[in-house]
């Protein structure tokens, strides 16, 4: 009975994502075999903390696509946030302070992105395109270009956030990865909040006739996605001990691409977290294999900008195929 | 020599993944023969005008075009063999001139340049000879529908067409815009044009029709027989192969003396002091031309568009909607005329659909009651007999009839008491209306008070307890019960018309 039980929950969390799921086992297999640096503990701990920050921005990202368009503000929205953790410590604040100021403003970022769009009827893309040169703007001005260092880390408790494990295998912003998994796939599968964003995604116009409330589910989406982001802010700031307003570049396009890759629809309603999980997954273990490949950094950048070209032809095909 | 025949299809065979769509079709039409082309949703009308401008290749048979073999393999092939379509949806691009869609993948070049003197003075030439009154530097994207309808079979025009395919272009057509293109049709058939004509409405059918085919099943039950001398039951017999009313039989039901909902002196921009009362268990139908403004007294009502003046009543008591979330709460529920725009989630399960106004009735938090849900789904499934393969299925694999019974099904489920039906059979096949037609007969025996638009006389009259006939956003008359028994049909058609062309006693 349990084993009935564990095989239908495998379904479901799987449910439309096969071809991506098969993907990333042969990806791995492959690293396995073809590399002897893969399948070490080191390398896993460091994998996951390389996903950390693009799994954070993909949560995101997937509300957003379900809900009907992109964010394009996450990445720089990124490089403030660093910015901002290490200067409040700076100033003196505590770390739960910093950290929460830091959120706070990722929230009020996010609402605004939220309320510009829900209200004024702009296009989502250039409400965010727009903002995503403000923030980068306002990181440069706050450190006039340059890194923010952390000077005063008691304990080392700011590192520790992203850098210390738990029995050596496990970092502690994995941890934060899988709560922020559970709650969101809870809002997006189990209520009525979730239920209304897909509906706003598929078609807001019956959404509208239905009696929802899509400005606000916009608005409130778009406030989770700024929260997603100053979070994988202030872990980026931790894992490098930094603040860095040049970091995030092209941030939004790869967490874009997860979803995409894990089965999340461009163009809204359908998708599903586990399958962005999914996408997530691959991205990050195909830089990661990159890397230990020795593959050169702009190949890499080549070689990312196809996936991301493959990921939306394969959901456009699918797409057309429904029709 | 000429041929007899400008149009032969003989013995064409098309399958589709291993179904067979069409069974040894044979098809002729001579040159300026109005043909009907007749069939149920399915049955393989799209098909056979696909094959014949080359969007689809057939499988095996000929096309003969005046007595010589033709291989079409893409439209421009028909165009060239002076075919021309006008689809049901309308092809034209809203952001460019009446002359530039005219040229649009025709253009007339000089040298490397366009030739845009030359294209406008053609396509003036066009419009003027349809007898139409626009500027032809209009944009497409300002013209009304029928407007619209009109610069497509323009279009088709100029390119010199020797047969005319008309996929039901009446579909967005005022009763006058209808009368309008009729009359062009018959012009055409004198400057021995061939036209094909799609309908779903019967008696636009035996108006402007010489000869008729029939489809059913992808065969061809009747090819070219004279359509006078056959009454609608006749035909629809041929369509459907059984013997059905041509439309609701049943007595209409007469209501109850409770009025449930009244309009008193509605105002906006669109709409000018509609007055008019509705009682429990009737259906009131709203009849009148394209753009009379029907559709914007049922989106005042339901929150949509603002209301500037007057007021509502529910149950005797006041009530404003300012949005379609206060009208739900009020229980009214809107069947919008475009389910795919309005209505669907097309990329969602029926499930969803069907319960996306009562969601919170089992969710709870976070506490989803997957059992709860399934027996709302299959309740009203059940009750409206929706076919599905199951609750999962995606609504954009779902025919228009089954479509429009989930739309329904999510007011019901909603527990509307008024419920507003705009079109309600728009686009659902002959087998389909009478079974939506009898639910709405049953839900107002239930006690459900209905509000329907129709822009089909015939349905207005079958299905109707009283009729409200609406002329330039204002209510012009209302029939009551005893004035729709009194006339026969005919009678009425004429009566209604009167009063929706603007006319008063």
């Amino acid at each position: 009975m349990t084993v009935e039980k564990n095989k239908r929950m495998f379904k479901n969390i799987f449910q439309g994502v096969g071809g991506a799921f098969f993907a990333l086992i042969i990806i791995v297999a492959a690293l396995c075999i073809f590399t002897d640096t893969f399948a070490t503990r080191l390398n896993f701990v460091n994998l996951l903390k390389q996903i950390t920050c693009n799994c954070l921005l993909s949560f995101g990202l997937t509300c957003c696509l379900i809900t009907g368009f992109p964010d394009l503000s996450v990445g720089s929205h990124v490089a403030l946030a660093t910015v901002e953790v290490c200067m409040f410590q700076n100033m003196g604040l505590s770390l739960e302070l910093s950290i929460l100021l830091t959120l706070v403003i990722g929230v009020v970022i996010g609402a605004t992105n939220g309320f510009i769009f829900s209200r004024t009827g702009m296009p989502a893309y250039i409400v965010t395109l727009g903002m995503q040169n403000v923030l980068r703007g306002i990181a440069y001005v706050l450190t006039n270009g340059g890194a923010v260092i952390v000077a005063n880390d008691v304990g080392m408790r700011f590192f520790n956030l992203s850098n210390a494990t738990i029995g050596n295998w496990i970092p502690y912003s994995t941890l934060i990865l899988v709560v922020s998994f559970v709650v969101i796939n809870t809002m997006l599968k189990r209520t009525v909040f979730g239920r209304h964003m897909y509906a706003v995604g598929g078609n807001s116009s019956t959404a509208v006739y239905s009696g929802i409330d899509v400005k606000n589910i916009r608005l409130i989406v778009y406030t989770i996605s700024g929260l997603l982001a100053a979070m994988a802010g202030v872990l980026t700031a931790s894992r490098v001990y930094s603040g860095q307003p040049t970091t995030g570049v092209g941030f939004e396009g790869e967490a874009i691409a997860s979803a995409v890759l894990g089965g999340v629809s461009f163009t809204g309603g359908i998708g599903t977290l586990s399958g962005s999980l999914i996408g997530i997954l691959i991205m990050g273990v195909m830089s990661n294999g990159m890397n230990l490949l020795q593959i050169n950094y702009y190949w890499q950048l080549v070689v990312k900008g196809v996936i991301i070209l493959v990921a939306v032809y394969f959901d456009q095909v699918k797409r057309s195929k429904v029709k | 020599m000429a041929a007899e025949y400008i149009i032969e299809m003989k013995d064409i065979n098309k399958s589709f993944y291993g179904v067979k769509v069409l069974h040894d079709v044979n098809f002729k039409l001579r040159p300026g023969e109005i043909r009907g082309l007749l069939g149920e949703n399915g049955a393989g009308k799209s098909t056979m005008m696909r094959i014949l401008n080359g969007i689809y290749s057939k499988d095996s048979g000929k096309v003969l075009i005046n007595g010589e073999e033709k291989h079409f393999s893409l439209p421009k092939d028909a165009r060239d063999a002076k075919i021309a379509f006008v689809h049901q949806e309308i092809a034209l691009s809203s952001n460019l001139t009446i002359a530039q869609n005219m040229f649009l993948g025709l253009e007339k070049k000089k040298g490397m340049f366009l030739d845009d003197a030359a294209m406008r003075k053609a396509a003036i030439e066009s419009i003027e000879s349809l007898g139409l009154d626009l500027n032809v530097d209009t944009l497409v994207g300002t013209l009304s529908v029928a407007q619209q309808q009109m610069v497509e079979i323009a279009k088709a025009l100029t390119q010199d067409a020797r047969v005319l395919v008309l996929d039901e272009p009446t579909a967005a057509l005022s009763e006058k815009e209808v009368r309008f293109l009729f009359q062009q049709m018959r012009r055409l058939k004198g400057k021995n044009v061939a036209i094909i004509f799609i309908s779903h409405r019967l008696n636009e059918i035996e108006e402007i029709t010489d000869t008729l085919t029939v489809l059913r099943d992808g065969c061809i039950i009747v090819d070219g027989t004279p359509t006078q001398g056959l009454t609608s039951n006749e035909i629809i017999a041929m369509m459907v192969g059984r013997n059905v009313t041509q439309f609701f039989d049943g007595e209409k039901p007469k209501g109850t003396d409770e009025i449930v909902f009244e309009v008193n002196n509605l105002c906006n921009d669109r709409v000018k002091s509609v007055s008019f009362q509705l009682k429990r268990g009737e259906i009131l139908g709203f009849g009148g031309l394209v753009g009379a403004g029907r559709t914007e007294v049922m989106r005042a009502i339901f929150g949509l568009d603002p209301v500037e003046g007057g007021e509502m009543r529910l149950h005797g008591q006041r009530i404003v909607n300012k949005s379609p979330r206060q009208a739900i709460q009020n229980q009214f529920g809107f069947v919008s005329e475009d389910r795919k725009q309005n209505g669907l989630i097309l990329v969602h399960s029926i499930a969803r659909n069907l319960t996306m106004n009562v969601t919170s009735s089992f969710i709870k938090g976070i506490r989803y009651d997957k059992a709860k849900e399934k027996k709302i789904v299959d309740e009203y499934g059940a009750k409206l007999s929706i076919k599905m393969s199951g609750i999962d299925q995606l609504c954009q694999y779902l025919s228009g009839g089954n479509q429009q019974k989930v739309v329904i099904s999510k007011w019901l489920a909603s527990g509307s008491d008024v419920l507003i039906m705009d079109e309600p059979t728009r686009g659902v096949d002959v087998g389909a209306k009478s079974e939506i037609y009898r639910l709405m007969h049953q839900l107002a025996q239930e006690g459900i008070s209905i509000i329907m638009v129709s822009s089909e006389l015939p349905e207005l009259i079958n299905i109707s307890s009283r009729i409200a006939v609406m002329h330039e956003g204002e209510l012009n008359k209302i029939f009551e019960h005893e004035e729709l028994t009194q006339y026969d049909a005919d009678t009425l058609q004429k009566r209604i018309m009167f009063y929706a062309t603007g006319e008063r006693d």
